[in-house]
């Protein structure tokens, strides 16, 4: 299936890139899905193993399923206002 | 209840027409704005990013849970992303209610809340040209 990956701020920085399309088995959960980006190599290797996450803009924890066409998006410490 | 995120520079009193009623007692306008420095360090300005897609829904969410606290719908929020100046305001917050104890509480749950989980990044850019995130805060959404 397939998930449309977000960065934003420092971690599209880290990546020199805003957005990517993975690839991913059915069934596949966040956690899988940030170790897929880690396993990548290079700068992925220094994204945190368990950043916060939001899946369709709303936040998610590790364990949360992902299905074909999700949103996801690697949020960084936020700092607003 | 009104909740946006802008690029073009925030008229504060247009957000504040935004709230009041005949029977509100208090109206208060909070103002974020950007400093002239971090620690010791002098800033010359401030870029906001956000995940404008998510934060909208967030702030929304958050003006939905400070109407709560007010008893009123009487809740107005813009946020700025961009590149902003010293001075320029980068959030302004609008609460109205009978009575003021309901409109501080409201106001600064609305400020503390966008600190806590709004997807909005901030970059400093200081006077001697170097630039740097502003350390945030892991997000954690609201127990349902």
């Amino acid at each position: 299936m397939e998930i449309r990956t977000l960065f934003f701020a420092s971690y599209r920085e880290l990546l020199g890139t805003e957005e990517l399309r993975l690839d991913l088995p059915r069934g596949a959960t966040v956690s899988d899905l940030v170790a897929t980006l880690r396993s990548r190599g290079g700068a992925f290797t220094v994204l945190p193993s368990d950043p916060a996450v939001a899946v369709n803009r709303s936040y998610a924890d590790r364990q949360a399923l992902l299905s074909d066409g999700d949103e996801v998006a690697l949020i960084p410490p936020v700092a607003g206002g | 209840m009104f909740a946006r995120v802008v690029r073009d520079p925030i008229d504060p009193a247009s957000v504040l027409r935004r709230v009041g009623a005949d029977e509100d007692g208090a109206a208060l306008l909070f103002l974020g704005v950007v400093r002239n420095h971090n620690e010791d360090r002098p800033v010359g300005g401030m870029r906001y990013d956000a995940y404008e897609e998510m934060a909208v829904g967030v702030l929304t969410e958050i003006v939905r849970e400070a109407a709560a606290i007010l008893e009123t719908d009487r809740v107005a929020v813009v946020h700025r992303v961009g590149e902003l100046t010293v001075g320029e305001v980068s959030v302004a917050v609008a609460v109205s209610s009978p009575h003021r104890a309901e409109a501080y509480e409201a106001s600064r749950y609305v400020i503390e809340e966008i600190k806590k989980r709004l997807p909005v990044w901030k970059k400093e850019r200081y006077i001697d040209g170097a630039e740097a995130w502003v350390a945030g805060t892991r997000p954690v959404a609201r127990p349902r």
